[in-house]
């Protein structure tokens, strides 16, 4: 009998970033079905365009700069789609192409590629898009799927409104579940994105101590502030942006207890942007925020080595 | 640095501000006025103007009293004579390119701070001749001033559409506005050093593959 002789670890995982990144696009799945059922042939090009250009700004910059290729890992695939569902149904094409080449090259690649990238690069592009086209991003959204169909029978090509976050009381809290509410492609069902989170936990990609540690904190402090704590939660972005978002390995911390003074100071950020901002919504530059905390919350958290003794001077 | 000691020629004082150590994309000095001013081509180029003349002026007057500076009080000496010749380009500007002043605002003021103005006095006119200091400042300053209008000119034409305030790209395109805000500066210097470094290594290391 041969005997194998190495060092740990013994037990592998089959896990990859290749398996990763696609438990990541089927839990996007309901999401992207929901988004192309409530906005139609407009939220497919959206998604097609966004998803192709990330996937060739990356294989092209790797190619060019004769760096291994990792396309086929689906972590530009995964920001492509991350970032069309981040998109209200009504901007032009340009917009989703201009955004994948953003996240991919400046966020992503300049910084190093997959695992160097300090910030989420679907969200930075999308803060990008939102600061340089604000009339794009604010004011196309598309109406839900029942208004525009009493619109087609007025006669009416189009229509725009406002986000449900500005006009209170304006929605149910069915339609919110449902996604039958203006917003951005993805991220107004509700009940798609939460199928997406149950995949994700099951899989066990993520943990649950982000998603609901940072919904519970908006949802404590939007009580405090006096308004509905069922309907902060299920307004705007923050379940999509909760589970797919600041749950990305790369940008959130590595221990637990980093885990939770992330989620809460993401969900507290959110929180005191939409009670006291200028925007209406808060879940991009709060997940943003946090990445940015997120080394420093790292370093400070860091065990210390067994024997370790502090340096002086 | 290892030319001071075998005594400067003024070709190669004057490159070495303009190139090798231009402020700005070598030596990363001075990022406040290059951050905060280049929204458009033309601001860049009235901040480098200004802060070349006061580079220079302030360079031959601290060169001339060198030796009449007491080594403790250089710093405050320094800063008057600086801040006279702000002064004389602040009133100038204000006078003759009332827009201008306008849109540069309250960095014209802050050319006193100008920390390239204060590290030439520091390292090369308070050691040199009058003359060649203002070689150096020359140099510099136009480093500087090249440095931050390139920088201007791809903010404004990304941001605006137009280069000098001359439409460019067409009234069909939409400006990148994040590109005249606060963040386009960042990462519009960012880039451009990012691009310059890689151009400086390429051909550094051309030149050790052609000895080799």
């Amino acid at each position: 009998m041969a005997l194998h002789i190495s060092t740990g670890p013994h037990l592998r995982a089959k896990a990859d970033t290749q398996r990763l990144m696609l438990d990541v696009l089927i839990a996007l799945c309901p999401a992207t079905a929901a988004s192309i059922y409530f906005y139609g042939i407009k939220a497919v090009l959206i998604i097609l365009v966004s998803v192709a250009a990330a996937v060739l700004s990356e294989f092209v910059w790797q190619k060019l700069g004769h760096k291994t290729l990792r396309v086929n890992d689906l972590s530009a695939a995964v920001t492509g789609l991350l970032l069309a569902l981040n998109l209200p149904a009504n901007v032009p094409l340009w917009i989703p192409l201009i955004g994948s080449v953003f996240a991919i090259i400046v966020v992503k690649q300049l910084f190093g590629g997959i695992g160097h990238n300090f910030l989420n690069p679907a969200l930075a592009a999308r803060a990008v898009l939102l600061t340089s086209w604000p009339s794009h991003m604010t004011k196309a959204f598309l109406p839900m799927r029942t208004l525009l169909e009493s619109a087609a029978e007025k006669g009416v090509d189009t229509l725009s409104s406002a986000t449900p976050l500005l006009v209170p009381g304006m929605t149910e809290v069915k339609d919110l579940l449902l996604g039958n509410i203006p917003g951005a492609i993805g991220e107004t069902c509700k009940i798609a994105i939460l199928i997406g989170l149950v995949y994700l936990l099951v899989r066990k990609v993520i943990s649950w101590e982000i998603p609901v540690i940072m919904v519970g904190t908006v949802a404590l402090c939007s009580w405090a502030f006096g308004a509905d704590p069922l309907k902060a939660i299920l307004s705007g972005g923050l379940l999509f942006g909760a589970c797919f978002m600041a749950t990305d390995y790369v940008t959130s911390p590595m221990l637990k207890l980093g885990h939770v003074i992330y989620a809460v100071g993401c969900g507290l950020m959110v929180a005191l942007i939409r009670q006291f901002g200028n925007y209406p919504e808060g879940v991009t530059y709060a997940i943003l925020l946090m990445n940015i905390v997120t080394p420093l919350l790292d370093r400070a958290l860091k065990r210390k080595v067994y024997g370790e003794v502090k340096q002086h001077g | 640095m290892a030319e001071k000691s075998n005594k400067p020629t003024m070709r190669g004082v004057f490159v070495n501000g303009l190139l090798n150590e231009n402020p700005t994309f070598r030596l990363v000095l001075g990022t406040c006025p290059t951050l905060a001013v280049t929204t458009s081509a033309t601001n860049g180029i009235g901040m480098g103007l200004a802060a070349t003349f006061v580079l220079i002026c302030s360079n031959v007057v601290i060169s001339l009293v060198r030796k009449l500076i007491p080594d403790k009080a250089r710093i405050p000496s320094f800063i008057v004579i600086i801040a006279t010749f702000v002064t004389i380009v602040q009133m100038t500007m204000q006078a003759f390119l009332p827009s201008l002043y306008e849109s540069l605002g309250i960095f014209i003021p802050l050319i006193v701070v100008n920390c390239i103005i204060l590290a030439r006095a520091e390292a090369f006119a308070s050691k040199n001749g009058p003359l060649i200091s203002a070689v150096d400042g020359l140099g510099m300053g136009l480093g500087f001033t090249c440095a931050i209008t390139l920088i201007g000119i791809v903010r404004e034409l990304i941001g605006n559409g137009s280069v000098f305030g001359i439409n460019i790209l067409g009234a069909a395109y939409e400006p990148m506005l994040l590109f005249v805000l606060a963040p386009g500066g960042f990462i519009t210097y960012g880039l451009l050093l990012g691009i310059i470094n890689a151009l400086t290594a390429r051909r550094a290391a051309k030149k050790g593959g052609d000895q080799a």
